[in-house]
C-alpha cells in the first residue's frame, strides 16, 4: 500500500510524459503510410490498445490463478478492478479498428477471425466485470470471476495467432514477427512510444482502481466490526473502539 | 499434497482438457474459418452455382477493365489471381480507396453461369508493412521493391480514390 502510494503518481506522470510524446510524434510528426496516407495513424492508438486488451487478459489470468489456487485477496481485488479497464480498452481497439476498416478496406466490421476473436475477448472482460459483482459474497464471485477468466485464456492464441492459422481480412502482425519488422522505423518508433505510453497509463489506473478496491473493502470490515460491536453492547451504548470511530467519521 | 498443491494440479488438468477440447474444435470447424477462398480453392472444389462464397486474391496487373451495365451504371471488370489460378470477376458498386491492380482484394458474390464471379461487395486488403511514400518510392526506383510484401507502388506515389484504370 504504502509502495503503490507514490508509483501511482509516479506512473501517472510518466505515462503523461511518454503518451504526449508519442502521441505528439505519431500524430503530426511522423511520415504517411505509401499506400494508406494520413489513415495509418490510427494504428498509434489501435495498436496499442488491441496489445494492452491481450496483455491485460494474460494478467488478468494470472491474477486469477493467484487468487484461485493461492487464496490471494488482493488478486481477486485486483481483477475485479481490472476487468472494466480492460472492457473500456477492447473497446477502444474494436472502434479505432472499425474507423480504420471503413476507408481501407471498404467495411466497418467483417466476421472474420480476427475480429470475432477481438469481439469475444471484449464479451469476455464485460462478462467478467459483471460476474464478479453480481453475487453478495464478494468472495464467490471473486471465484466464479476467475473461473470465467481461465476459461476464456483459450481465446488468447486465438486472438493473436488467427491471423495466421486462418486467412482473414485483417493483416499479419507487423511488429511481433520472425523477420524484422515490416514498419519503417519512422512508424514502428512512434508506435513503440505510443505503446509504452498506453501501457503506463494502464498501470496506473490499474493500481490506482486496485487500491480505491482495497480501502473500499477496509472501510466495509471496519463497518462491519463497528456494527457488530455496537449490536452487542446491551445498554445502547456505543462500544467501538474509540479510533475506529474517528477514522469512519462516527461522532459519539 | 496439500490443499493449494492439489487446487493447482486441478486447475492445470483442466486447463489441459480446455486447451485440447478448443483444438479439436477449431481443427474440425477448419473450412469455416476462412474468410475467403483463393482462386485454386475454387478451381479444385467449384462450390455449387448458387451460393454465395468469398473469393480472395491479388487484383491481376492489367486486367482492370470499366464499362458500363444495360441500365448505365458503371461497372468494373477483373481477374483475381493467387499465382496459379485466376477468377474473373465483374463488379459494379462502390470500390475502397486502396483497390487497384497488384492489390489484395476480398470480394463477396456467386458464380455466374459462364464462370464469371459476379461481386456483390468488394474489401481491399493490404498487407503488414508499412513505409513512407518517399521509402516506397525509391525502392520501387532502385528495383530494390520486394515482390513478396505486395504490389510496387505506382510511380508517382499514391493512387487516388477510384484507382487508376
Amino acid at each position: 500500500m504504502r509502495v503503490t502510494g507514490w508509483l501511482v503518481p509516479g506512473l501517472t506522470v510518466a505515462a503523461l510524459v511518454v503518451l504526449g510524446i508519442g502521441l505528439a510524434w505519431g500524430l503530426a510528426f511522423s511520415p504517411p503510410d505509401w499506400q494508406q496516407g494520413e489513415t495509418v495513424r490510427i494504428m498509434y492508438v489501435h495498436v496499442p490498445m488491441a496489445w494492452l486488451a491481450m496483455g491485460g487478459y494474460v494478467g488478468l489470468v494470472i491474477l486469477s490463478i493467484l487468487g484461485l489456487v493461492w487464496k490471494h485477496p488482493v488478486a481477486d481485488i485486483a481483477a475485479r478492478e481490472l476487468s472494466p479497464i480492460g472492457a473500456t480498452v477492447t473497446a477502444l481497439c474494436l472502434l479505432t479498428g472499425s474507423l480504420w476498416g471503413r476507408p481501407m478496406w471498404g467495411t466497418w466490421w467483417v466476421w472474420d477471425a480476427r475480429l470475432t476473436s477481438v469481439l469475444v475477448l471484449f464479451f469476455l472482460w464485460v462478462g467478467h466485470a459483471a460476474l464478479t459483482r453480481a453475487f453478495d459474497d464478494a468472495e464467490r464471485g471473486a471465484r466464479m470471476g476467475a473461473i470465467l477468466a481461465l476459461i476464456g485464456a483459450v481465446n488468447v492464441p486465438i486472438v493473436k495467432f488467427s491471423v495466421d492459422w486462418w486467412n482473414t481480412l485483417h493483416q499479419p502482425a507487423s511488429v511481433t514477427r520472425l523477420a524484422a519488422p515490416g514498419l519503417h522505423p519512422d512508424i514502428l518508433y512512434p508506435l513503440l512510444t505510443c505503446g509504452l505510453g498506453f501501457t503506463l497509463a494502464f498501470w496506473a489506473l490499474a493500481l490506482a482502481a486496485t487500491r480505491a478496491g482495497l480501502m473500499e473493502r477496509r472501510m466495509r470490515a471496519l463497518q462491519m466490526a463497528a456494527a457488530r460491536r455496537a449490536d452487542v453492547s446491551p445498554d445502547g451504548r456505543h462500544s467501538a473502539a474509540p479510533e475506529v470511530r474517528n477514522r469512519m467519521g462516527i461522532t459519539p | 499434497m496439500t490443499r493449494r498443491r492439489r487446487r493447482l494440479t486441478v486447475l492445470l488438468l483442466c486447463a489441459l482438457g480446455l486447451g485440447t477440447a478448443t483444438a479439436l474444435t477449431l481443427t474440425a470447424f477448419q473450412d469455416n474459418l476462412v474468410f475467403f477462398q483463393s482462386p485454386s480453392d475454387i478451381a479444385a472444389n467449384p462450390p455449387p452455382p448458387a451460393r454465395a462464397f468469398r473469393l480472395g486474391g491479388l487484383v491481376e496487373e492489367g486486367s482492370v477493365t470499366r464499362d458500363s451495365t444495360p441500365e448505365g451504371r458503371p461497372r468494373i471488370g477483373f481477374r483475381v489471381t493467387d499465382g496459379q489460378s485466376t477468377v474473373a470477376v465483374q463488379y459494379s458498386g462502390v470500390l475502397p480507396d486502396l483497390f487497384r491492380e497488384g492489390q489484395g482484394v476480398v470480394t463477396l458474390g456467386q458464380m455466374g453461369p459462364d464462370g464469371v464471379f459476379l461481386a456483390r461487395e468488394v474489401l481491399a486488403r493490404h498487407d503488414e508493412n508499412y513505409m513512407p511514400p518517399e521509402v516506397a518510392e525509391a525502392l520501387r526506383r532502385t528495383g530494390h521493391w520486394n515482390p513478396a510484401s505486395g504490389a510496387a507502388p505506382p510511380p508517382g506515389g499514391r493512387p487516388t480514390a477510384g484507382g487508376r484504370s
